[in-house]
């Protein structure tokens, strides 16, 4: 039996023990729903990734998890705490359960190596039995699914465009059906052209193959667009939580109003925005 | 009024093995002192090649670079007072600022090599260019780059274009690094110069919402070749071209987005 929430996260905080120490995430705690697409909006030094990271276990020293947990509910029906698991067990949940697509992720595959020999890389350490051809076989479809084609199994990331690189790490990243992919500036490197097929393809899939999403972006339009709930974060805090509707029309934090306010309308009326008439007090 | 004018350039770069890449193909557009002019496209559509022909740091395969009708000299002293009359802004603020020099160290410079004031009058003209982008100067003039923000190194990055008094700039994604809330105040800051000294801006950018509201007019450029070109509002609202309506239908427009079937988009309060 499973339940409609797919990751809870209570209480979460992480501190970079350095000298001063720097708490990154403080107290944040959200419930992650199956099959949602969770936004998640600040600016640099915010403490987005980290969190990111943090639900994962995948920081290092100096950071330190300092309170909280993390709970992923299994399909299965099992409570898995991320917190509690050992190594061997981490190593069989991440990907598995849980997959990440990073920033710059393109540039993170290796140069002398075919994508499809990458990809099955994945299925070798996971599903050590899987047989050869079924290996290949789903190298190959996952190829199609992205819109890469499997045509290019066998091609170097040299000999691919920018946009097709990040498919192929997405393609990694869907490759053992994951219920949650953690996607951290996917698209930021990428033209709006393509960052826009690239979207697309993601909410397709996402309905298709029913896994949750988080979506880390500073991009505060490209989030209310594909969102179903926002997450604004600052200093380490999320300041407001809701659906993207109600962070677009209703917005309850000052600071996400003035990150709304930072971004001009493409096609909508002027508003209170004004061309020059810069202060003092903007000067930061 | 000072007019720079591109007539017919087009650059050719050669690619080994895979004969020449045209990167721009018969581009002509002229930008006046008091106008702000945005190039939008996607990376690799030319437009940082466009900013590299009109400071010189790349040379037009053919075609002509006129300021105030002159062709413009490729080396000399003559290049020297060319690139004194239009300035650039470079996008990245971290790199584009040595890291062992004060940002006293930063302004004197251009300061003094083009004699743009008496000796006994540099500090004060440093001071003067901090406080013109809306630095404190007595807080930041003897501070290194690295204890400055993003924000605030652009500003110096501006404040240093503006210290040779150009009439044009070229400014190269000059926000795409910052964290989004100060991108405005940055730009903002640029439109105040603008009108304060009557600057002509080219604006190079792929972010088409900024264009619309920072630039009295948008060029669209596609693979090398200027596809649109009008006033800020046409292109966005009414492109004509194909390319411009894709590049606005992909560009993230939450407006529209929740805009009711009746197309009045929903109240923010």
């Amino acid at each position: 039996m499973t339940t409609e929430t797919l990751l809870t996260v209570s209480d979460f905080s992480v501190v970079y023990d350095v000298d001063p120490p720097v708490e990154a995430v403080r107290h944040v705690s959200l419930a992650l729903e199956r099959g949602e697409i969770l936004g998640l909006a600040g600016e640099s030094g915010c403490g987005k990734t980290t969190l990111a990271y943090g639900i994962q276990r995948l920081l290092k020293p100096p950071a330190v998890i300092t309170s909280g947990h993390a709970v992923f509910h299994d399909e299965s029906g099992e409570d898995i705490d991320i917190n509690a698991l050992d190594a061997a067990q981490m190593r069989a949940f991440r990907w598995d359960k849980v997959s990440m697509v990073f920033q710059g992720a393109m540039n993170a595959l290796n140069p002398v190596a075919t994508i499809g020999r990458q990809l099955e890389d994945v299925f070798t350490t996971h599903r050590p039995r899987m047989p050869k051809g079924e290996r290949r076989e789903e190298c190959a479809r996952l190829l199609d699914i992205v819109g890469v084609g499997r045509d290019r199994l066998r091609s170097y990331p040299h000999e691919l465009s920018g946009g097709m690189r990040q498919r192929v790490m997405i393609a990694m990243a869907m490759a053992l059906r994951p219920q949650l992919m953690i996607m951290d500036e996917p698209t930021t490197a990428l033209d709006v052209l393509v960052q826009r097929e690239i979207l697309e393809q993601i909410s397709d899939l996402r309905t298709k193959l029913g896994f949750s999403v988080i979506f880390i972006t500073h991009d505060l339009p490209l989030l209310l667009e594909i969102s179903d709930r926002i997450a604004v974060m600052k200093d380490g805090a999320i300041v407001e939580l809701d659906t993207a509707l109600n962070i677009y029309s209703d917005p309850q934090h000052e600071y996400t109003r003035r990150l709304l306010s930072s971004f001009p309308s493409l096609t909508g009326e002027r508003g209170d925005f004004v061309r020059g008439s810069e202060t003092q007090e903007a000067a930061r | 009024m000072t007019t720079l004018e591109l007539r017919n350039v087009s650059k050719r770069y050669r690619v080994r093995g895979a004969g020449d890449m045209l990167a721009l193909d018969d581009v002509s557009f002229t930008l006046t002192s008091g106008q702000t002019i945005a190039l939008v496209g996607q990376s690799g559509s030319g437009k940082s090649t466009i900013a590299k022909i009109l400071t010189q740091l790349e040379r037009a395969s053919s075609g002509h670079v006129l300021l105030d009708g002159q062709p413009i000299p490729h080396r000399g002293p003559g290049l020297r007072r060319y690139r004194q009359r239009v300035r650039m802004v470079f996008q990245d603020p971290f790199a584009s600022l040595n890291p062992y020099h004060t940002i006293r160290h930063h302004l004197e410079r251009p300061l003094r090599l083009d004699a743009v004031v008496p000796q006994d009058q540099v500090e004060d003209e440093v001071r003067s260019l901090l406080a013109r982008v809306r630095l404190d100067p007595d807080a930041t003039i003897d501070r290194r780059p690295h204890e400055l923000s993003g924000g605030q190194r652009q500003r110096v990055a501006i404040a240093r274009a503006l210290a040779s008094r150009p009439e044009l700039l070229i400014a190269d994604e000059p926000v795409s690094m910052l964290d989004v809330s100060i991108r405005l105040g940055v730009l903002n800051l640029l439109a105040d110069l603008q009108r304060e000294s009557n600057l002509g801006v080219l604006y190079i950018t792929h972010d088409l919402a900024t264009a619309r509201h920072f630039s009295d007019e948008i060029m669209v450029l596609h693979h090398g070749v200027v596809v649109e070109r009008g006033a800020a509002d046409d292109v966005i609202l009414r492109a004509q071209h194909e390319y411009t309506r894709a590049l606005r239908g992909a560009s993230p427009d939450p407006d529209k987005h929740f805009a009711d079937p009746s197309g009045r988009a929903v109240t923010r309060s």
